[in-house]
């Protein structure tokens, strides 16, 4: 099956449709928020970040209402691509090319769709750390609601909110990392929406091949 | 307040060191409360409220002496009433003056991230600065007397603060001056300690209360406030005293441990990625760009 809606003219594929462009920078927009005022509070050496945000109390005001904002953000990812993130055999086989994909040898990498298995990761781990943060902030946002017979609450919050916060960190990094440095049009496509032929066949050359019909360069 | 006499020796969220650290200080000072002389009178309470110039709540009438469950952020200092039934089947009042313990190792100051926003001075009064909370309410979780408590409106927390604006010129807590059994007394954290254990043996040699003793809890360090109670060995009959106090195991561990792992993986995660870049670069180049079908941004 192949899209040709999709095909755009010079020789681009289209990879995120505008609905999928804006809810990724409405959820960047917000968890980089998040993650710098979540910074101030995890550590007092970093605690000159909320000064810089508007000091601490409006960076303790904001946080949670961003953090609903990525809240809606990721339930609309999650509706979004959440079919096209289920783990297939191919995933298994990525994992265990992981070293050829991190020396940069993608064309020794098992043909990925339009999202690779580290993508998928990516995906899940926001997702679920998504959840986590979003249960445990609740209880955050109001400690003093919360009995003092159900303390265990805030005992639990406490742990689980900058547990969970610095996985997505992790993975934020590694995103950004592959997104702007390593993948040289990856950054373009998130906010214009297309690939190049090449870059397609490259990264993910099953999508390519979905999409165009036509077989994806011959591997080695 | 005089800044000579309150040194602070710790504070909250702070990055680098503290001003009074190290510095001299000849005591620590120290609440005393005889719960077995207490009677009830609220007297500290009123007066907690008038020096503090505390705005009036509503209280809650339950048909007991209980004027309210819990302290609250304009309500400090809480008489809180047990009428115990003793084994024999008689009653007896136990009455305890519930306010912060000020604790040697404060729980409320370990959570806290704000700067400054919760400070130990030298003369050991754990005292809450409002102009740097941010409304949190992560001493709230840190506390395990259950002790500060958040202003709604301003989002700030508030608790006892040994009346240290008096204390640093020299006068007693408020409270203490109420009282009108001399069931309070306050001085240094040591002469305290002598009175209430003599006060104990007093108990339990002449007036038959052989579990008396002292509470001056080691979880947390010790406490700045410390009570004679006629049972010791059940604090938890004193307004649910909790009988072996520390700060929490997750907050223990989400300050220790987990931060540290958290900050090294941070570093370590950014290292490691410029060091990838230095050793392998990008996965294309930008003269492939160039090509046709190449990325042109």
């Amino acid at each position: 099956m192949s899209h040709s809606d999709q095909m755009l003219p010079h020789g681009r594929i289209l990879r995120y449709e505008f609905h999928e462009r804006l809810t990724h920078w409405i959820a960047a927009g917000s968890y980089i928020y998040l993650m710098l005022t979540g910074l101030a509070f995890y550590s007092p050496w970093c605690f000159w970040i909320a000064a810089m945000l508007g000091g601490g109390q409006v960076s303790r005001m904001l946080h949670p209402w961003a953090g609903l904002i990525f809240t809606g953000a990721i339930l609309k990812m999650f509706s979004m691509w959440s079919a096209q993130m289920r783990p297939t055999d191919a995933d298994k086989a990525w994992w265990d090319s992981i070293g050829h994909y991190i020396r940069n040898e993608d064309d020794q990498m098992p043909a990925a769709g339009r999202y690779n298995a580290g993508q998928k990761l990516l995906f899940w781990g926001f997702i679920i750390c998504g959840v986590l943060l979003l249960l445990s902030g609740a209880i955050l946002w109001f400690p003093e609601y919360v009995p003092w017979n159900l303390r265990f609450l805030r005992y639990l919050a406490v742990l689980i909110h900058p547990s969970a916060a610095l996985l997505t960190i992790g993975l934020f990094l590694i995103h950004i990392y592959m997104s702007v440095f390593a993948e040289r049009g990856a950054f373009g496509s998130i906010i214009r929406g297309d690939v190049s032929m090449a870059f397609a066949k490259r990264y993910h050359p099953a999508w390519y091949e979905e999409i165009t019909g036509q077989p994806a360069a011959p591997k080695k | 307040m005089s800044q000579a006499t309150l040194r602070v020796q710790k504070m909250s969220g702070h990055a680098g060191t503290v001003p009074g650290d190290d510095a001299q200080r000849e005591f620590t000072v120290c609440k005393l409360i005889d719960t077995t002389t207490c009677i009830g009178c609220k007297a500290c309470e009123v007066a907690c409220m008038e020096w503090n110039d505390l705005p009036f709540g509503e209280t809650v009438f339950d048909n007991t002496y209980q004027t309210m469950p819990e302290t609250r952020w304009n309500y400090w200092n809480l008489i809180l009433f047990n009428e115990h039934e003793k084994e024999d089947g008689s009653l007896m009042w136990l009455m305890r003056k519930n306010q912060c313990m000020h604790c040697a190792e404060p729980g409320c100051l370990a959570a806290c991230p704000a700067d400054g926003a919760i400070v130990q001075y030298t003369n050991g009064i754990v005292d809450f600065q409002q102009a740097n909370c941010i409304g949190c309410g992560y001493c709230i979780t840190g506390c395990p007397f259950d002790i500060p408590k958040m202003n709604p409106k301003t989002n700030r927390v508030f608790k006892c603060t040994l009346c240290a604006d008096r204390v640093s010129e020299g006068l007693e807590p408020a409270c203490i001056k109420s009282c009108p059994t001399g069931c309070l007394h306050f001085g240094s954290k040591e002469d305290m300690k002598d009175l209430a254990e003599k006060r104990a043996k007093q108990l339990r040699d002449d007036f038959n209360f052989p579990q008396a003793g002292v509470y001056d809890p080691a979880g947390v360090g010790g406490t700045g406030v410390v009570y004679v109670l006629h049972d010791a060995t059940k604090p938890e009959l004193y307004g649910g005293l909790p009988s072996n106090p520390s700060i929490p195991w997750s907050v223990r561990l989400w300050k220790g441990p987990l931060k540290w792992l958290g900050n090294v993986a941070m570093v370590g995660g950014l290292v490691g990625l410029f060091v990838h870049y230095l050793r392998f670069g990008p996965k294309s180049r930008e003269d492939e760009d160039l090509h046709p079908g190449g990325e042109s941004s």
